[in-house]
């Protein structure tokens, strides 16, 4: 184990991975970072710094500087993948995903489907996500539930330092296209981070702390939003099972399932507006698969339905926090 | 220079008034007390002002991430603005856009944009309801080196050709995208020649002279009214800031930025041109170089004083009605 941030367990992933096989690659805005520039390559090495350092060590075949042009960046690496490369494209922030559309949702997801099975499309789209910052509507959203919605792509969302690496490297070599997401506010995030290969498997959810009266099921940031609420009421004799899903496809059921037959309740805490969204998707799942287990109705801590805001009062009162996920909790306790 | 007194003092406040909205910018940023992502428009100023000096309130404009310059000149409030940047309840946007949103419909603003290259397809729409509206009206994108190569931006062009549409595309070139250097990302000779293949009319200008762009933009504006078609121009330029606010700024050459700010000062070139030619005074300047320092002092003040949004705000004003 080593002490490290989110941040740094991704760039170490990037590193092993390039020199594990040369046919990794990656591309995006300013992952060089200085090219054509005074200060020349590697002046800043990437926006959010994750990608530093690969330039120098694999070169330029290998690490590519791209112009502002996300639909073909997404493109190019759709198709280097099914011409056998495996392709880490970098997407700034996921709101540019908007950009990226056609290639992921119409080709990237679906050449395997729509080809009978010959051909893959080892592709992971990097992007950061999240709320939080004030970057207002066009720099906070969270889009993976769009993009779960969609058959064919996988959907990675690490929340720990550790599975920022476990999962990337997953996604790296696994042989579908992935979507993955790293929130914004979580790069600084420090962590014991497992040495040499690490791989966490897609669809295994992770038992982040274990109680008796509720589950709470939450995706990157809110992952210690919840476990912020849980600790709260522990003094109050009320203790939770928090499941991370780490992956919103393929989303391990059974993890999900299980506890919530073991609690009873279930409450779904996620920082996108409610509808369709990835909360709506795990309660409709434990409302139809354990409705007899339910002692009280099925909560979600979500945004409203509306853009984020710019202002800081506006932002808060957007995002989930651990003091609103804390009251549904009690009310949901006490409810039976 | 056939400008009027008045133009020309008209000319140079705006251009002072951004410089002094960013230079303000950058010290109240430096003490946290404004959020978000802030991108400042100093070092620019001769463009966005040379621009929209030949547009009416009725004209409509696109802008950048780096819009402030383009928000003030195009005649938005100034106080109004500055309480969007502080997230006040009774800014331009009611403190939910922020720096990178602002807007202002009644000025023919159609909002700067986080998105790069978002502008230039408004644009183009917006000048298709001009040509609809038969007013003689136009629509103007501002847009820096980095988004010529988004394929909206592409696509947009095109459509205006073909629809021979009265918009106007600007390029700031400053030579970078974020830290990135423009030649490296733009394959052509330069952003003037590739929009030429779209079949649109361009330019290349120098765009840290106030009476060049002035000059250039009064042609163009007046082809777009007259029907003749869509326009661009590529204008050299350069920001005098970083990229973002906090921008260590080690890719660009050593005294380059303290070159641009002895030599292509966009402000200073103005001062020089116009004194030398005995249009204005010095003191006719810094008359309005106060008028201006207060006015933003002014702004700040009651951007600081102002009562913040409401929580409920969160979930108005998402549709016009639902
Ligand atoms: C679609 C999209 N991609 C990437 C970004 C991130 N970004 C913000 S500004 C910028 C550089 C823009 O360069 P340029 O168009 O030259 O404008 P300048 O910043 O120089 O004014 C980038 C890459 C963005 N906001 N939108
Ligand atoms: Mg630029």
């Amino acid at each position: 184990m080593a002490k490290m941030s989110y941040r740094e367990a991704l760039t170490e992933t990037l590193h092993q991975e390039m020199a594990n096989d040369e046919n990794v690659i990656v591309m995006g805005e300013d992952v060089v970072g200085g090219t054509g520039s005074p200060g020349g390559p590697e002046a800043i090495g990437g926006v959010f710094g994750v990608t530093g350092g690969l330039y120098g060590k694999f070169g330029a075949g290998r690490v590519i500087d791209m112009p502002i042009s996300e639909a073909g960046i997404a493109g190019t690496a759709a198709g280097a993948a099914l011409a056998g490369k495996r392709p880490v494209a970098e997407i700034m922030f996921a709101d540019f995903i908007g950009l990226c559309m056609d290639q992921l949702m119409n080709q990237a997801a679906k050449f395997r489907y729509m080809f009978g099975g010959k051909a893959t499309c080892p592709m992971v789209l990097r992007t950061s996500y999240g709320a939080g910052m004030q970057a207002a509507s066009q720099h906070s959203q969270s889009p993976h539930p769009m993009v779960t919605a969609i058959p064919g792509l996988k959907v990675a969302m690490p929340s720990t330092a550790a599975d920022a690496k476990g999962l990337l490297t997953t996604a790296i070599r696994d042989d579908d296209p992935t979507i993955f997401f790293e929130h914004k506010a979580l790069y600084g995030l420090q962590g014991e981070v497992p040495e040499g290969d690490y791989l966490v498997p897609f669809g295994k959810a992770r038992m982040v702390s274990e109680g008796t009266d509720c589950t709470l099921v939450a995706t990157g940031r809110m992952v210690s939003f919840c476990e912020d609420a849980a600790n709260s009421l522990a003094a109050d004799g009320i203790s939770c099972d928090i499941l991370d899903p780490r992956t919103t496809s393929p989303l391990d059921e059974d993890a999900i399932l299980d506890s919530v037959e073991k609690t009873g309740r279930l409450i779904v805490v996620d920082e996108t507006p409610p509808r369709c969204s990835f909360a709506a998707d795990v309660a409709a799942l434990a409302a139809s698969e354990v409705f007899s287990s339910l002692k009280a109705p099925i909560k979600t801590v979500t945004g409203p339905h509306s853009p984020v805001p710019f202002a800081k009062e506006l932002e808060n009162a957007f995002l989930p926090s651990p003091l609103k996920i804390k009251t549904v909790i009690e009310q949901t306790v006490k409810y039976s | 220079m056939q400008l009027a007194r008045e133009e020309l003092e008209q000319a140079y406040r705006q251009m002072k008034t951004i410089r002094d909205f960013e230079d303000h910018l950058h010290k109240e940023i430096a003490k946290g007390t404004i959020g978000g992502f802030t991108h400042l428009y100093g070092g620019q100023e001769a463009i966005a002002v040379g621009v929209c000096e030949n547009l009416r309130d009725t004209d409509y404009i696109t802008s950048t991430h780096r819009g402030h310059g383009h928000c003030i000149a195009k005649g938005c409030d100034v106080k109004g603005m500055m309480k969007e940047l502080y997230g006040r309840a009774d800014g331009l946007c009611k403190g939910k856009g922020g720096s990178m949103h602002v807007a202002d419909m009644d000025v023919g603003m159609l909002g700067a944009n986080g998105i790069v290259g978002g502008g230039p397809p408004l644009a183009t729409g917006a000048a298709l309801a001009a040509k609809l509206d038969a007013e003689g009206g136009v629509a103007l994108s501002f847009g820096g080196d980095g988004s010529c190569n988004q394929g909206p931006v592409f696509e947009s062009m095109n459509i205006a050709a073909i629809l021979n549409l009265p918009s106007i595309y600007v390029y700031e070139n400053n030579r970078y995208s974020e830290h990135t250097g423009s030649s490296y990302v733009i394959a052509s000779e330069s952003i003037a020649s590739r929009v030429e293949g779209f079949g649109i009319h361009t330019v290349k200008a120098n765009g840290f002279d106030f009476f060049e762009v002035h000059e250039v933009m009064k042609e163009l504006v007046a082809l777009a009214r007259e029907g003749k078609g869509p326009c661009a121009v590529e204008f050299e330029t350069t920001r005098f800031y970083g990229h973002f606010e906090g921008d260590p700024q080690n890719y660009r050459g050593p005294d380059e930025v303290k070159n641009d700010r002895e030599n292509n000062d966009c402000i200073k070139i103005f001062r020089s041109k116009v004194t030398e030619a005995g249009l204005l005074s010095d003191e006719d300047l810094d008359k309005i170089d106060n008028e201006v320092g207060e006015l933003i002092e002014q702004s700040a003040e009651e951007a600081a004083a102002a009562p913040v949004p409401s929580p409920e705000e969160v979930t108005t004003d998402v549709y016009v009605s639902y």
